[in-house]
């Protein structure tokens, strides 16, 4: 597909001379001793071990029960330790900031007060929830499990997507790749040092147990999905089994006197956290969608009286909003008096005049997002789209501009993958995993998403994106 | 365990085994096919027993009227109109191990998501030739998924509860088997040791794999009472009622907890009742009245063990308030 952009992409890989970059010399010398067609074949055999092992999701707007595998590609993606230390750091820090935001906004407000964002940003977003004011959650924490996704323009700039903060997924695709490529290729990891991820069910583990309700020392932990045809059940099942903790539905769960329990064959057990993967809006159909059939009823009533811990938070997606993302480098200055190590994406707010002004005039060369949209449903990326495409999207821009947020088009960084015709370049970024309990933890690399099409720059699964083994190598 | 974990395990196991006893039914019927039947109407004669075996001859009639050879064998096998036919058995059974993923190992899902998927891509190319090795298919899936069970799942309760889906399952089929014979078999019954009732009683041992069995504990003809004996009383004899009753029991021990008691009550009872029984008067009772009364008895079990533990209500209310609501709801 022609981009009609002439944005110069870096390729993880090679430097501009066509030089392969040092840290993925080892491999590329591996691969090039390899006998014709190993690479297509272990790419069959992957495919029929993710099958096999059922590592699926369900598309929406597909067949009910409709299971897809997201496409693996078997090249991995390096990065250095040197360079991996750096980007922790500011994924660190921008996670502990927008804990800070959310515990300011659900208490004293004084990030309002210093007039750094307004009153009607935070307090006026439908996804604030006000029934969280002055509740006080073990820690202070709001995001136990984070996803920052960062895209990288060149060798040292990392821009930050966007935050998750509210029910993010992925995690199981990072350690089922990891796992794959060690089935496959256990010579490469005996002549790279590659930093492990297995841990990352315990770290999960620890983070959650730290997140239980102050006065219980041994917390029964419970994993909650919204049932096995919803898209992401395999990673909520996979997680459950590798922290040994029961997979529950809502029906599983009821509340008596202010206390959660699951019915057990035993009779009732009281729960004390939930690693809940349903979103706030059916947690509790007292609470919020009285239609909800997947919560519990006087679950957020348990949750105030501080009986039981729910990870995430109730109420974290003011802060992960595409409108408060904007806000995301002050908080870090305001709460931590340190300058962002990470940057935002510059983005244009489309309800103020001049930045809509702006946009509308330069569509082709933008990527619009919906403020509250996520998944790459609903966006426009002006260089790959078609003049209906993109009128059809600036009527709806008009109908209300509040909604969208305007970003320029990014020059995503390239790696290694295999497509049919050999290996060649993709666009690529990361999504690290971040744990919030009494320390911030976050094993090395994240989930790596690629865009397979030639030239495209959706990462998105459900756009037909991949992912990648993402490697953080040893000195 | 979650009560719907329990109820999920139970299920997973009992679709598994029902695969298997509906595969070895028809295994049993292909081969006796081969046999010269002289009656009238003999296909239909013959066709009919699998059918009545697995309940489901009323809902079959509906949609192909007489019993012929390849449409019971469709309807029986492939069928996903027929909630008990194999293709329905092994999809529920993973669809049952997928909501429980994180109670079973990983060996136990691979066993079933394979199973299910290989189903699917050999069903629509399978003629009638092939259904005899799609039968020991089925079977072997099945042994593999047991003996991936055993070997590698905790024992704990977990077990348990596969362990009575298996075993329920499987003494319902045992008894059935016997009781369908019996019927179709009785004007045969005094003509013992002659070459038809060898060759349809030895059927009858063949689909529940007792044929060897037999020979090696009677070395003698093949008797309608010696059948009954070894697959009803013979707890050495892995499908009969009374290995299954001692393997249900067991279970429920190992169960334990105090909303069980009922349940392993009934099973005491049972088991006891099989386990000191005499041949003699389960003939002189009547061998179908026998069978209907165990085959009773095993449903109230079942239903006994959901209540206790797979039911999904709110223990804070007076029991006597719940047991009204039961007792409203009937």
């Amino acid at each position: 597909m022609n981009t009609k952009t002439t944005l110069k992409y870096f390729d993880e890989m090679r430097t501009d001379d066509g030089r392969v970059r040092d840290i993925y010399q080892t491999y590329t010398h591996w691969m090039s001793q390899l006998p014709e067609g190993t690479l297509e074949r272990k790419s069959a055999e992957a495919e029929l071990l993710f099958r096999r092992l059922g590592i699926t999701f369900a598309v929406y707007g597909e067949t009910a029960g409709a299971e897809r595998l997201i496409p693996f590609d078997i090249v991995p993606r390096i990065f250095g330790s040197k360079e991996w230390q750096r980007l922790q750091l500011g994924i660190k820090q921008r996670v502990r900031a927008l804990n800070a935001f959310l515990h300011d906004i659900y208490h004293g407000q004084e990030i309002i007060k210093a007039g750094i964002i307004s009153a009607r940003q935070v307090l006026d977003n439908e996804l604030y929830c006000k029934a969280m004011q002055g509740i006080d959650l073990p820690n202070q924490v709001y995001a136990h499990i984070a996803g920052i996704d960062l895209v990288r323009v060149a060798e040292n700039d990392f821009y930050v997507l966007e935050d998750n903060l509210r029910t993010p997924s992925g995690v199981s695709y990072m350690l089922e790749n990891r796992n794959t490529m060690m089935r496959l290729f256990p010579e490469l990891f005996a002549n790279h040092l590659v930093e492990p991820v297995e841990h990352y069910p315990q770290m999960l583990l620890d983070t959650l147990r730290e997140a239980a309700p102050v006065n219980v020392s041994n917390p029964t932990i419970v994993v909650m999905t919204p049932g096995s045809y919803n898209s992401a059940y395999f990673e909520h099942a996979f997680l459950a089994s590798q922290m040994g903790v029961e997979l529950v539905e809502g029906q599983d769960l009821f509340v008596h006197k202010q206390k959660v329990y699951m019915y057990t064959t035993e009779g009732p057990q009281q729960v004390h956290v939930i690693y809940r993967r349903v979103d706030d809006d059916f947690l509790d159909p007292l609470a919020f969608r009285p239609d909800s059939a997947l919560g519990v009823p006087g679950l957020l009533e348990a949750y105030c009286s501080g009986n039981v811990s729910l990870a995430n938070g109730v109420g974290t997606g003011v802060a992960d909003d595409k409108s408060t993302y904007l806000y995301v480098p002050e908080m870090i200055r305001f709460y931590l008096g340190e300058a962002p190590l990470l940057s935002n994406v510059p983005t244009w707010r489309l309800s103020e005049s001049d930045d809509l002004k702006y946009v509308l005039a330069h569509l082709p060369e933008l990527v619009v997002k919906e403020v509250q949209g996520s998944g790459g449903y609903g966006m426009l990326v002006g260089p790959t789209s078609s003049k209906e495409e993109i009128e059809t999207y600036k009527q709806r821009i008009l109908a209300e501009p509040d909604n969208f947020i305007a970003q320029p088009t990014l020059a995503l960084s390239t790696c290694p993958t295999m497509v049919e015709a050999g290996v060649a370049p993709r666009h690529v970024d990361l999504r690290p995993f971040v744990l919030s309990g009494k320390e911030i933890r976050l094993v090395p690399g994240g989930l790596t998403r690629v865009a397979l099409r030639e030239g495209s720059l959706v990462v998105n699964s459900s756009q037909g994106g991949g992912t990648k083994d993402t490697w953080v190598l040893e000195d | 365990m979650l009560a719907r974990t329990a109820d999920n395990l139970f299920w997973m196991a009992r679709h598994i085994e029902r695969a298997e006893n509906t595969a070895r039914v028809l295994d049993v019927a292909h081969r006796s096919a081969l046999l010269p039947l002289d009656i009238e109407g003999a296909e239909a004669y013959l066709w009919y027993a699998p059918l009545n075996i697995t309940g489901c001859a009323a809902s079959y009639e509906v949609k192909y009227g007489l019993a012929r050879a390849d449409s019971v064998t469709h309807y029986m096998a492939l069928d996903p109109d027929n909630p008990s036919s194999i293709y329905s058995c092994l999809k529920l059974a993973r669809e049952n191990a997928r909501a429980v993923r994180g109670a079973i190992t990983s060996e136990m899902w691979e066993v079933i998501n394979s199973t299910w998927l290989e189903l699917n891509r050999m069903t629509w190319n399978m003629d009638n030739e092939k259904f005899p090795d799609f039968f020991e298919w089925v079977k072997d899936r099945s042994h593999m998924f047991r003996g991936v069970t055993l070997g590698t799942i905790l024992k704990d309760v977990a077990l348990s509860f596969i362990k009575l889906g298996t075993f329920l399952e499987r003494a319902d089929n045992t008894a059935r088997i016997l009781d369908v014979k019996y019927h179709i078999l009785l004007p045969s019954v005094n003509d013992v040791g002659g070459a038809a009732d060898y060759y349809q009683w030895g059927s009858v041992l063949r689909s529940v794999s007792a044929f060897e069995a037999y020979r090696k504990i009677y070395r003698d003809v093949i008797s309608p009472l010696r059948v009954a004996e070894l697959l009803i009383l013979r707890d050495d004899m892995p499908r009969s009622l009374h290995a299954c009753m001692n393997e249900v029991e067991a279970a429920l021990i190992d169960i334990n907890g105090s909303s069980g008691r009922e349940a392993r009550r009934l099973a005491g009872e049972q088991h006891a009742a099989i386990h000191f029984g005499l041949i003699e008067d389960v003939f002189s009772q009547g061998l179908h009245e026998y069978l209907t009364e165990f085959l009773a008895h095993t449903a109230l079990l079942g239903r006994e063990i959901r209540d206790a533990y797979m039911s999904r209500r709110n223990h804070f209310e007076p029991a006597a308030a719940v047991r009204r609501t039961a007792l409203q709801m009937q």
